[in-house]
């Protein structure tokens, strides 16, 4: 697999987003072409998994819109992504924070790491 | 065809220019060496031989060392012909995949994964007979009738059957060229190609 190492390197994407974890809060500033004009769109919610490595791995955010949850899966090297905002880090015990999909309200708070 | 040998390596996705996210195969092409330039007139047709991948001077038999030396080159693995390269090659040369810098569809010649022996649904697209329940059993990956009875007597030939599936060798015709990085002979190319990592490709324009 040592070529494959050298194509992911060429194709690695130049831009650098800080760094999260499941359970943090971020907002995604996401491009969205509407005919000919381009405007950008933020999405801010807890991440719930990462996925993948190098240039083709993907996050999801979970925020909840009015009290319906809804998820948006990122691939990290889309071009569509401006930038990443880091809001809250998220303290939790697992890579993969699924739990989160049945809780709603108060239950559903994530505690901030302290560091 | 101008070509090349190659070898699969695996399979990744780029972002195109409008931000679809493309799967794509990663190829190793090349470097190959040109083996032997068979003539009209002392084989009876025209082709340029190609070698591709070094193999074990040890595994190597004496009249093969011998068909080697005379291109001046180490042992190869795979050996294929190609045609359309014209007077413009010597023995001796090496191709890289730079072969295909001006290329936009390439053709991907390979033998797909062995599937073993496999019933007519997965082999051939049958639908199977009939349904799972209402007092049905058993028949839900089924072939069917094979043909007629006291005539024709006799089933035909060629009939689609249950049997060995896969390990044939299958092209992916106009795969387009996503990429070439050519330090390493890499040739990226959108779309799937027959077999699994690591197995032998033939790659032509």
């Amino acid at each position: 697999m040592d070529l494959m190492k050298v194509v992911n390197k060429e194709l690695a994407s130049d831009k650098n987003f800080p760094k999260f974890n499941a359970g943090d809060t971020i907002t995604v500033h996401y491009k969205i072409i509407e005919g000919s004009k381009e405007r950008i769109q933020q999405f801010r919610g807890v991440v719930i998994q990462k996925k993948g490595s190098g240039h083709t791995a993907t996050f999801t955010v979970r925020k909840m819109s009015g009290n319906i949850g809804v998820e948006r899966i990122f691939p990290v090297g889309s071009p569509f992504i401006d930038k990443i905002e880091i809001n809250k880090h998220g303290k939790v015990r697992r890579a993969r924070i699924f739990y989160l999909k049945k809780l709603t309200g108060k239950s559903a708070r994530i505690k901030e790491k302290k560091f | 065809m101008q070509g090349l040998i190659g070898k699969k390596v695996g399979m990744t996705s780029v972002f195109n220019e409008e931000g679809k996210n493309i799967p794509c195969t990663v190829i190793k092409a090349g470097p190959c060496v040109i083996t032997q330039i068979k003539t009209k007139e002392k084989d009876g047709y025209e082709v340029v031989q190609l070698g591709f991948d070094d193999k074990n001077e040890k595994r190597t038999s004496n009249p093969e060392k011998g068909h080697f030396k005379k291109a001046n080159t180490t042992p190869k693995r795979k050996l294929i012909e190609f045609t359309g390269f014209g007077d413009d090659v010597k023995l001796g040369d090496t191709l890289d995949v730079e072969l295909f810098n001006d290329d936009t569809w390439v053709d991907v010649k390979g033998i797909t994964k062995g599937k073993g022996f496999q019933g007519v649904v997965k082999r051939h697209g049958f639908k199977g007979v009939g349904d799972k329940t209402h007092g049905q059993h058993n028949r839900e990956r089924a072939p069917g009738s094979l043909g007629g009875s006291s005539d024709p007597s006799r089933v035909f030939k060629g009939m689609r059957m249950a049997g060995r599936d896969g390990g044939k060798q299958v092209m992916a015709i106009s795969l387009r060229v996503m990429k070439i990085i050519p330090e390493d002979n890499i040739l990226i190319v959108k779309g799937s190609v027959p077999g699994p990592n690591g197995s032998y490709l033939i790659i032509t324009k």
